[in-house]
């Protein structure tokens, strides 16, 4: 076991963090508004920087303009910028899921239109899979494309959870395009430009008060025939190539997260905490299962690294992580008292943010669900929606509703 | 970068677990409940696959491996409960090959067996160094000594039952931890075995009465690495049972059926045994960690092996008792399984500090390195 770099890895660490000295000055800030036009445009330039330097786009094949390297390169990019305190790419949805996506099964007219613009931040991304109504059962969405006689689409229905719909160019967008069939096999996967008419994009506050996710509604939006990806009712297996992406980004540089030395630094400074057995009790719980997150990372990265694609148990991780962050926050603010909650204080964002990633990306349950199934092999529960075409399926759930 | 086991690291672990394999380790388990001539003698197996010179450096006679291949070990004697004396050989052997001591190669080669008389390196509530009571929460000043003579008493002590030689932690005047390597034999020394609810696991309490040994040359870093190493031990000897509780539930989960259908099926029981998975993968992190930073980053290995023990025994509690849940009442029986794997987790969280304290000493490291 060695966590050290290769001669080639300590080389190519050294570029990045020499190309990151020389350029740190040039950043902007590591947060901000998504509401603010000339944050974004600053976050965005900053991104064409990275790029051209190589220090974006780390794993795309270098046809696309990517550096075609390795997870651990993306890794040391990683590490490296947040040692230099400066924010990494605006557009980590698309370049870590949606452009892999477009590459594995996009045409050519789609990657060379679209990749280059993605790459450099001038185009930016969002994804456009979650619906009010469909989140662990994505196969669920109702979103309908119809395509009309002229071989164009039409699109209605409205998206959730939708980041940075508000300054993107594009989404990927997954619609049911035959309801006639099971759910899983009316699906295709489009691109819509997000200037297209009928397209509406909406801030959904969260607890915070802040609009951190969109809603995004489509009214009669016309679709051209080449904005299909992967193929006319090939959506479902596109969106897990998707899925599969968004898996490998679970854990690595996650270092951080949970605040871990925050933490620390906020008990050591209070004597009476630091010597307050139910403190230490859950300081030493909360750190062991980050340190967990961390080290297994590493299994999973050294995996990765062999060529093979990390299991769903990656998915434990994100449990771990997002439940570790949230006893390490509320240990945090018990420390502090009522002053943690002050709009003002570090504690507060994130005591507001961390219930709702729970959710994101799968809900615990849900994750469960497909680790003791596939990683267990534990029998799946009794389905009542296979098989059935899912506009009868959607009959029968009003229905039952109707009671 | 690479976070795996070597390929001389498979072998080791499939060996282990072959030579175990030829024993009904879990049987013996049961049957020593009530007789504990029933325990099959491992010390054979472990002489012959060379695992008390694992961490004996080779220029005196030992394999020179790391922690972590220790660990791996370890861990095969916990899936199946196997009582190898593991936990007081190896921080013992760790201490007298620093030292250099003339027992080296008869340890090595297993002619010798030494036991580790543990004590706790200072911190948190505690100020000195400190050994097991007998009763209670209040810790004991470890065994104090006197040039080469050894006085005072170390409640629990693993594997100390037949142990040749121990290698006592105790405190001299100034309260400084020295290292003495006392024979059993010697005058003084006195080995009162006890069993207590796992007979799997050989205890006692020992006392020294003036006992003269050999003062051993170490500093007292090589005395808190001990610690931390049967911490890193106890670690992943508890994984290797979590893994067998884990094993044993699935496969239960899917062939017992109720209203219909299988257990494993229902998500109360799904998400049970995934909870045990999630412990299981996160101790077996930490035991990458632990085995990884005694050799790479010494300095961290408090750190990582306290979380290791913490984690894995507290995946332990988690999946023996969930071990039993899942198989309902019968899990609950004298025939089954279960009940040992519970016993072992009972047994474990108590010994040298308790999981808590493992919990404590990472709440400690933590405070430790804070600005």
């Amino acid at each position: 076991m060695d966590l050290n770099d290769t001669p080639e890895q300590a080389a190519y660490r050294e570029e990045v963090r020499g190309w990151l000295e020389d350029h740190r000055a040039q950043a902007p800030p590591r947060s901000g508004s998504p509401e603010d036009t000339e944050y974004i445009d600053s976050r965005r330039a900053w991104q064409r920087q990275l790029a051209e330097a190589g220090l974006a786009g780390v794993t795309w094949p270098e046809e696309y303009g990517g550096r075609g390297l390795g997870p651990i390169e993306q890794v040391t990019v990683n590490q490296e910028i947040s040692r230099a305190e400066v924010p990494g790419i605006l557009d980590v949805i698309g370049l870590g899921m949606l452009g892999p996506c477009l590459i594995a099964h996009g045409t050519d007219e789609q990657k060379s239109r679209h990749l280059g613009p993605m790459l450099h931040g001038d185009e930016v991304w969002c994804q456009m899979f979650s619906e009010p109504a469909a989140g662990s059962d994505l196969a669920a969405i109702q979103t309908r494309a119809r395509q009309n006689d002229d071989g164009t689409w039409t699109l209605n229905g409205q998206k959730v959870w939708t980041t940075n719909a508000q300054f993107a160019s594009f989404g990927l967008l997954l619609a049911r395009t035959d309801p006639d069939v099971p759910k899983h096999k009316g699906l295709t996967m489009f691109i819509v430009p997000m200037n297209a008419k009928g397209v509406v994009v909406r801030g959904l506050r969260q607890i915070s008060g802040e609009p951190e996710f969109n809603e995004v509604f489509f009214d009669d939006v016309k679709l051209e025939p080449d904005t299909v990806v992967g193929g006319v009712g090939n959506g479902w297996g596109t969106a897990l190539t998707v899925l599969m992406f968004e898996r490998l980004t679970i854990g690595f540089g996650s270092e951080g997260f949970g605040s871990p030395t925050r933490l620390a630094e906020t008990v050591a400074a209070d004597s009476a905490a630091r010597a307050n057995p139910e403190v230490r009790e859950r300081l030493g719980h909360v750190i062991a299962e980050l340190l967990a997150v961390r080290f297994n990372g590493y299994r999973a990265l050294t995996v990765l690294a062999r060529g093979q694609i990390p299991g769903p148990e990656a998915g434990l991780a994100k449990v771990t992580l997002v439940n570790a962050a949230i006893g390490a926050t509320e240990l945090g603010a018990d420390v502090v008292g009522p002053d943690a909650l002050d709009t003002e204080s570090e504690w507060a964002y994130l005591i507001s943010f961390l219930p709702g990633l729970k959710s994101a990306g799968g809900t615990e349950q849900i994750l469960r669900n497909t680790i003791g199934e596939r990683v267990l092999g534990l029998p799946p529960e009794p389905r009542l929606d296979k098989g059935i075409p899912f506009s009868e399926l959607r009959a029968k759930e009003r229905e039952a509703v109707a009671g | 970068m690479n976070f795996a086991l070597s390929d001389e690291q498979v072998l080791l672990r499939e060996a282990a677990r072959g030579s175990l394999s030829r024993f009904k380790t879990i049987e013996a388990a049961r049957e020593a409940l009530e007789d504990r001539s029933k325990l099959p003698d491992l010390w054979p197996v472990a002489v012959e696959a060379g695992w008390p010179g694992l961490l004996v450096s080779e220029e005196h006679g030992g394999a020179g491996l790391g922690a972590f291949d220790a660990m791996l070990v370890a861990e095969e004697c916990g899936r199946v409960l196997a009582s190898v004396p593991l936990l007081g050989l190896l921080p013992a052997s760790a201490i007298l090959d620093a030292a250099g001591d003339e027992s080296l190669s008869a340890v090595a080669n297993g002619e010798l067996r030494p036991a580790y008389v543990p004590a706790r390196p200072p911190g948190g509530p505690e100020q000195g160094w400190t050994v097991e009571p007998r009763s209670g929460l209040a810790r004991v000043q470890a065994p104090s000594v006197s040039g080469d003579e050894v006085s005072g008493e170390v409640a629990f002590v693993p594997d100390a039952p037949g142990a040749e030689l121990f290698v006592v932690v105790g405190v001299d005047s100034d309260g400084a931890p020295v290292a003495v390597a006392v024979p059993a034999d010697a005058s003084g020394v006195d080995v009162e075995e006890v069993v207590r609810y796992d007979a799997t696991r050989p205890l006692a309490h020992v006392s020294f009465t003036r006992a003269r040994g050999r003062t051993l040359a170490v500093g007292e870093e090589v005395l808190a690495d001990a610690w931390y190493l049967a911490h890193a031990l106890i670690a992943a000897e508890s994984l290797g049972a979590v893994q067998t509780c884990l094993e044993v539930s699935v496969q239960y989960a899917k062939e017992r059926f109720t209203f219909g259908r299988a257990i494993g099926s229902y998500q109360a029981i799904k998400h049970e045994l995934t909870e045990v998975l999630r412990r299981q993968e996160n101790a077996r992190g930490l035991e990458y960690y632990a085995g990884w930073a005694r050799r790479a980053k010494p300095e961290e290995f408090p750190l990582a092996a306290s979380a290791a023990r913490s984690v894995a025994g507290e995946a332990l509690d988690f999946a023996s008792r969930s071990m039993i849940n899942v198989h309902g009442g019968i899990g609950a029986t004298w025939e089954h399984d279960a009940p040992l794997f519970f016993r072992r987790a009972q047994l474990t969280r108590r010994l040298l500090g308790g999981t808590h304290d493992a919990t404590d000493r990472v709440a400690e490291e933590t405070l430790a390195t804070a600005v």
